[in-house]
């Protein structure tokens, strides 16, 4: 079970989406997984040949567990599989082709949390708990009968129903930002630089470049934001990686966390990879794909588990200046506010121009003020000529 | 094209639900700015214009952006644009 971000402790393995005896490369899709942050895709981070499935859905897996054994470098698989201990016990043996229905049955099965009859036996149940478990979309060899008769009973079927209610989302994701939060204040020594940056230029060249092209292609200016920030940290690396048992590792690439907020409350903040090496059209393409996938729940392990530094933006409604979190282990976080039109003073004339409030959050333990204000100072410079940022 | 002042409201009404399923505009007044009544951010405003694109085939340029803030004044606008034939 990979650690799908710093406050994740276990997952909930949902389904395979492979087989035994089957080839996988490096980065391949093979299970969902369930987290307090959604079901995500889980890539798997060596290729080889995929001996045996240990991990079964409805199960909880802590992090770090076992859920498959690869052979890889030429090894057979048929012995490894062979050669492994049994699967730990879950509520119902592995489905050879896992599919939803069995995903369902799995889940009500450990939901129900008892000893299950099995189907095989004829089950004693009373006309209108059946019609009640139809209404409700119960398996009714997942209820547990409670008469001494062993028969299920209307009440069996709703006490079974109950449980099989997901855990409320809400919750969960607030608990797991609340362990984050409490851990980055708890541990991370945070400084934090402000800025104001003159936009004028940057959105009057964004503004024409959009006005060319069909409404698909158009870019936002946190597009332009995002590259900004990625090709401005190629002069303070020490901004951009991880703090990790008592020391800095630099990230490898400029895989930028973006701050998402989620519909009904909540947060992500998924990786944009190697943002200093796309292309804004291909920049915004993905940004657009991650904001979708985000919200609709289908983010990918690499996405969870690989921001250097996250970016958080207001966007154009909410407040000119935002001081972020550091999300551990990463060591920085840059705020981005909304733009608003401000007088300025360009060449000792007063002029209106429309300004952004730019933030870093960053680690004592890894940089100071002078690097993070270095940063800033690049950032803007960078703003300043657009046209480099295409 | 040709549609009536109703279809384009409910073609409007529909590339909003695309983006915002829990919007009830039964509670949104329709002459008060949209996006401060449902969260839309930047991102979801896009995604609006290119399902109303989709639906509609108007392309609303960002210069006009201003001209879609409440759904009174957007069903406006579309419907000049649409009796404009100024259609891609």
């Amino acid at each position: 079970m990979p650690s799908l971000g710093a406050d994740m402790e276990d997952g909930t393995f949902v389904e395979w989406h492979v087989e035994p005896g089957q080839d996988v490369t490096r980065g391949q899709v093979i299970c969902v997984v369930e987290t307090q942050k959604g079901a995500i895709d889980v890539e798997i981070w060596e290729g080889g040949v995929l001996a045996k499935l240990t991990a079964s859905p409805g199960q909880k897996i802590p992090v770090g567990q076992v859920m498959a054994l690869v052979a890889t470098g030429g090894e057979d698989w048929k012995s490894i599989a062979a050669a492994a201990p049994s699967p730990p016990p879950s509520g119902e043996p592995r489905p050879e082709t896992p599919g939803r229905e069995t995903i369902q049955r799995a889940a009500a099965v450990v939901a129900a949390s008892g000893a299950v009859p099995r189907s095989s036996k004829r089950l004693k149940v009373s006309p209108a708990a059946r019609r009640r478990a139809q209404e409700l979309g119960i398996d009714l060899a997942a209820v547990k009968p409670s008469g001494t008769l062993g028969a299920i009973s209307i009440a069996d079927v709703e006490l079974a129903a109950a449980a099989k209610k997901p855990p409320d989302r809400q919750a969960a994701m607030r608990a797991a930002i609340a362990a984050a939060m409490s851990r980055s204040n708890r541990e991370i020594p945070h400084y934090y630089l402000a800025t104001e940056i003159n936009v004028e230029r940057a959105l009057t060249w964004l503004e024409k470049r959009n006005a060319a092209v069909p409404i698909g292609a158009r870019a936002l200016f946190a597009a332009v934001e995002l590259k900004a920030v990625a090709l401005a940290l190629r002069e303070t690396p020490e901004l951009n990686g991880f703090y990790e048992s008592g020391a800095f590792r630099p990230g490898p690439g400029m895989h930028l966390g973006v701050a998402v907020s989620l519909r009904g409350g909540g947060l992500v903040a998924p990786a944009l990879h190697d943002v200093d090496k796309l292309s804004l059209a291909d920049l915004m393409a993905r940004l657009k794909d991650l904001l979708r996938r985000a919200r609709s729940g289908q983010l990918r392990s690499s996405e969870m588990s690989d921001p250097t530094i996250t970016v958080t933006n207001l966007g154009d409604l909410g407040v000119e200046t935002v001081f972020g979190v550091i999300y551990p282990p990463q060591v920085a976080l840059v705020g981005i506010g909304r733009s608003t039109m401000k007088p300025c003073v360009i060449d000792g004339a007063i002029v209106p121009a429309r300004v952004v409030h730019a933030t870093i959050s960053a680690d004592h333990r890894v940089s100071d003020g002078m690097r993070g204000a270095r940063f800033l100072v690049e950032l803007d410079r960078l703003l300043q000529q657009p046209e480099g940022l295409t | 094209m040709s549609m009536s002042r109703d279809e384009v409201r409910k073609a409007l009404i529909d590339s909003i639900l695309d983006v915002a399923p829990e919007a009830d505009f039964t509670q949104v007044r329709p002459d008060r700015p949209v996006r401060g009544q449902i969260d839309i951010d930047s991102f979801d405003f896009l995604t609006i214009l290119e399902n109303l694109h989709e639906k509609i085939g108007v392309d609303v340029p960002e210069s006009d952006y201003g001209k879609m803030m409440t759904l009174d004044g957007s069903v406006d606008y579309l419907v000049r644009r649409l009796a404009e034939g100024s259609v891609g």
